[in-house]
């Protein structure tokens, strides 16, 4: 495990995520398709919470490290390909390349395991939901493969 | 008329009792829809918006075939579990992985009747983890996985027809029991082929036990123990003293095999039949079975290739009472038995004869001593039969008119439902007391006390689960919904709180705490897990190839597309197989799959699951193909296209999706 990575699982056991429910109703996991969908984030929190997200110092980035974007690309071909390309152009969501110049590592770690709150607080967030129109999927990542993922967008 | 009110107030003296007798006639059976509900009824049962129900509820779907899950108190239906019979919203039975669930010795059985659903145990209680339920009429036996709420194991039970008193279980739910309702000529077919006259001599009963293997829940006929021949109708295993032995209710010891209606009504009394267990899973370890002809299936569900594995197995173990004393004891029971139950401290059994005046009660006991003494009354046809008096621990007289099926609370009180006078009866156990009663509308079959039959009942509430529903709901042309009552029993009085409407036959039906079963709930199905032999974990990895003339499309979904979802080269001929493999790792966002003249149906694919539609071609032409399960803002736009070009074209196979990085 590479020195990032570890500070991000530190990161996670330090931080207690918790449910952001629109109408601080207390069934979490209640809605249609496509509505927050929290039961990760909301083991560690009371109803009616707000999400704790990551912040700047919770994500460290150094030298691109090869081995993680590896990884990375994985996870890419299973769980994103089918909705972001490689490319500049928007397939589903929007494309990839050159992303990390354009959002902060924190807010691209926060769309892929805290979706359904970013969508819910975070202006940047809704303005992009705005344009694609379909929620971006929570797929269940690890904050390991997350952090993958941020490292292999950054070889794009 | 109206019912008396005097029966919802006030324990009932003997005086009572008899005008309460008077009144149970089947004249005086409710025929309005006038009943007493009072005025907090409505708050008992409200479960507000957001907000759980306290219990889950499984019921049987009766000539549905399909088991049904209510919150309660609500009522609210959660959902239709497809076992025993094709389902439409799933594709199940239609989805090529899933025809092999539903294999039988008699070739694909896509219907059946399903009567009991009974949970899993662990010491005597039920655990939240499986729920079975019988098929009666091509004899089968299924378990339903409580962490996906999908049917896991099926097995056929050979030698066998209208499984009805099954699937009963044992306190660890080592057996599930299956015991066959008809007698019929068993053996090879000259065996079989035999005048029905001759009923007496050549037809033969059994009772199955099946083992489920506590990790993989694949099921499997351990032994079959030979009776005479007689008709089974239901069962329930001993607890705590009694562990160890099971108990069957039978009726036609008459032996008849015509107008049953009246020629098995002949005798006073029938018998509920003793099995020691224990013993007969010695023999069987110990080799002192045989093998007998028995060919049957055995299907189950393996959650990694998201595909049905069938076994063809062609005898079964049989134990012969014959040859193993002590193994099957008779005790004479009034008349024509239906339930066959055993009370929390697994001291008592109580039979219902359905044409009997009372109900009575066996002590567990006085049949061990009464067996040690051979304290009987005869045999029947070899098999030893207790003394009735012996074995009684004593019968709750006129009770009410067709007793039929008898669960417990923890306090001490049995509640027995009266088929003929519509209602059902409270009475303490040790007392033989009645204490209570209620009118049901109408024609109560099954009754249920969560954890009823358990050794540790929840209590709270019972349901009553009817046969007709007459006036209590908005008419539907002849064919009425059937119905459940749901009844408070935390007071000293039964209260009705609310009824229901039911799908297929709401016949019998188990109940749980939520909480039992929600934390096993599966979200979605991992798709680093996905071992089907035609996954795509990934859009990379879809593909459309030709193996003559089968056309395999390796298809993947996600919001809101298809991959591919343009697919040409396709000919007049061709069996096209669509494996579609849904990417979504989030609950609750399946995808449907539909193509235009499917023959079979849809599919509906869960989070990081594949299943496959089977799809012929009849016409030549360009064939759309679109999502049924609306999944987002674009799920209209979620469609493609397959083009079907005639046997002798030259058109090349391809299958794209065409992005707009490629294209722009």
């Amino acid at each position: 495990m590479s020195t990032s990575t570890k500070k991000i699982a530190i990161a996670v056991m330090v931080l207690s995520l918790t449910a952001a429910c629109g109408g601080g109703n207390d069934a979490p996991s209640a809605g249609p398709p496509g509505a927050p969908t929290l039961e990760k984030e909301s083991a560690g929190g009371g109803a009616g919470s707000k999400a704790k997200l990551l912040t700047e110092a919770d994500v460290t980035l150094g030298d691109i490290d090869a081995g993680m974007a590896e990884q990375g690309k994985t996870t890419y071909d299973v769980k994103c390909q089918a909705c972001h390309s490689m490319g500049e152009n928007r397939v589903v969501g929007p494309g990839w390349k050159g992303i990390t110049t354009r959002r902060k590592p924190e807010w691209i770690m926060n769309m892929i395991v805290n979706t359904d709150a970013m969508l819910a607080e975070d202006p940047e967030a809704q303005r992009q939901l705005e344009e694609c129109l379909v929620r971006m999927p929570n797929q269940n990542l690890s904050m390991e493969e997350a952090r993958q993922v941020l490292e292999f967008m950054r070889t794009l | 008329m109206k019912r008396p009110l005097m029966l919802t107030t006030g324990t009932l003296t003997l005086a009572g009792l008899a005008f309460v007798l008077v009144n149970s006639l089947p004249g005086c059976r409710p025929t309005t829809t006038q009943t007493v509900v009072t005025g907090d009824a409505a708050a008992k049962v409200y479960v507000k918006p957001g907000t759980h129900d306290e219990f889950y509820n499984f019921v049987s779907g009766g000539f549905s075939g399909q088991l049904a899950v209510y919150g309660l108190p609500s009522g609210r239906l959660l959902r239709e579990v497809p076992v025993f019979s094709v389902d439409p919203e799933s594709g199940y039975g239609y989805s090529e992985e899933t025809k092999g669930m539903l294999m039988t010795s008699s070739g694909f059985i896509p219907w059946d009747d399903s009567h009991h659903p009974e949970l899993s145990q662990t010491d005597g209680v039920p655990d939240g983890k499986w729920c079975f339920i019988n098929g009666n009429n091509t004899p089968r036996i299924a378990l339903v996985d409580l962490g996906t709420f999908r049917t896991k194991s099926i097995i056929e039970i050979p030698n066998s027809a209208g499984n009805h008193s099954s699937p009963f279980t044992t306190g660890n739910s080592e057996y599930v029991v299956a015991g066959t309702r008809f007698s019929v000529p068993m053996g090879d077919d000259a065996a079989r082929d035999v005048s029905i006259s001759t009923y007496k001599e050549n037809f033969k009963g059994n009772v199955s036990f099946i083992h489920p293997d506590p990790g993989t829940g694949r099921m499997s006929i351990a032994f079959q123990i030979a009776t005479p021949g007689v008709n089974f109708d239901l069962s329930h295993a001993g607890k705590g003293p009694s562990e160890g032995w099971f108990f069957f209710s039978c009726y036609n010891t008459e032996q008849a095999y015509s107008l049953l209606e009246v020629n098995a009504s002949q005798r006073d009394k029938d018998f509920i039949m003793a099995v020691n267990w224990k013993l007969a899973e010695q023999l069987a370890k110990d080799g002192k079975g045989t093998r007998v002809p028995g060919k049957h299936y055995s299907n189950w569900w393996n959650e990694e290739t998201h595909s049905a594995e069938t076994t063809v197995h062609e005898d079964v173990l049989q134990l012969d009472p014959k040859d193993h004393p002590g193994l099957l004891y008779f005790m004479p029971c009034p008349k024509s038995p239906h339930g066959c139950d055993v009370d929390p401290t697994g001291k008592y059994i109580v039979g219902s004869g359905k044409l009997a005046a009372l109900i009575p009660v066996f002590s567990f006991e006085k049949i061990q001593k009464a067996i040690a003494a051979n304290d009987v009354e005869g045999d029947f046809a070899g098999i030893p039969v207790l003394k009735y008096e012996s074995v009684l621990h004593g019968e709750v007289k006129k009770p009410g008119l067709g007793p039929l099926h008898t669960e417990f609370d923890a306090n001490g009180n049995a509640y027995t439902s009266f088929f003929v006078s519509s209602e059902i009866v409270k009475w303490n156990v040790e007392k033989l007391e009645v204490v209570d009663r209620v009118p049901t509308y109408y024609s109560i079959g099954h009754l249920m006390v969560p954890g009823g039959d358990s050794k540790k009942p929840w209590g709270k509430y019972v349901v009553a689960y009817n046969k007709i529903t007459k006036d209590r709901y908005l008419p539907t042309g002849p064919e009425l919904t059937q119905s459940a009552q749901l009844y408070s029993i935390d007071g000293d009085k039964m209260e009705l709180l609310l009824d229901f409407p039911t799908t297929g036959e709401p016949h019998y039906a188990q109940a749980i705490p939520a909480d039992l079963v929600k934390p096993r709930e599966v979200k979605f199905f991992k798709i680093e897990e996905n071992k089907h032999p035609f996954v795509a974990k990934g859009e990379k990895e879809t593909k459309v190839e030709r193996r003559g003339k089968e056309v395999h499309v390796w298809m993947t979904t996600i919001r809101s597309h298809f991959a591919p979802d343009n697919i040409e080269g396709v000919k007049l001929g061709d069996e096209v197989y669509f494996h579609v493999t849904n990417l979504e790792q989030d609950w609750d966002v399946p995808h449907g799959f539909a193509i235009k003249g499917a023959a079979n149906a849809e599919l509906l694919v869960m989070p990081g699951e594949t299943q496959t539609l089977k799809w012929i071609p009849t016409r030549v032409g360009v064939w759309p193909m679109y999502c049924t399960d609306f999944c987002s803002a674009l799920h209209q736009e979620m469609q493609g296209y397959v083009r079907v070009s005639p046997a002798n074209s030259t058109v090349p196979l391809k299958g794209e999706t065409v992005s707009v990085d490629a294209g722009v």
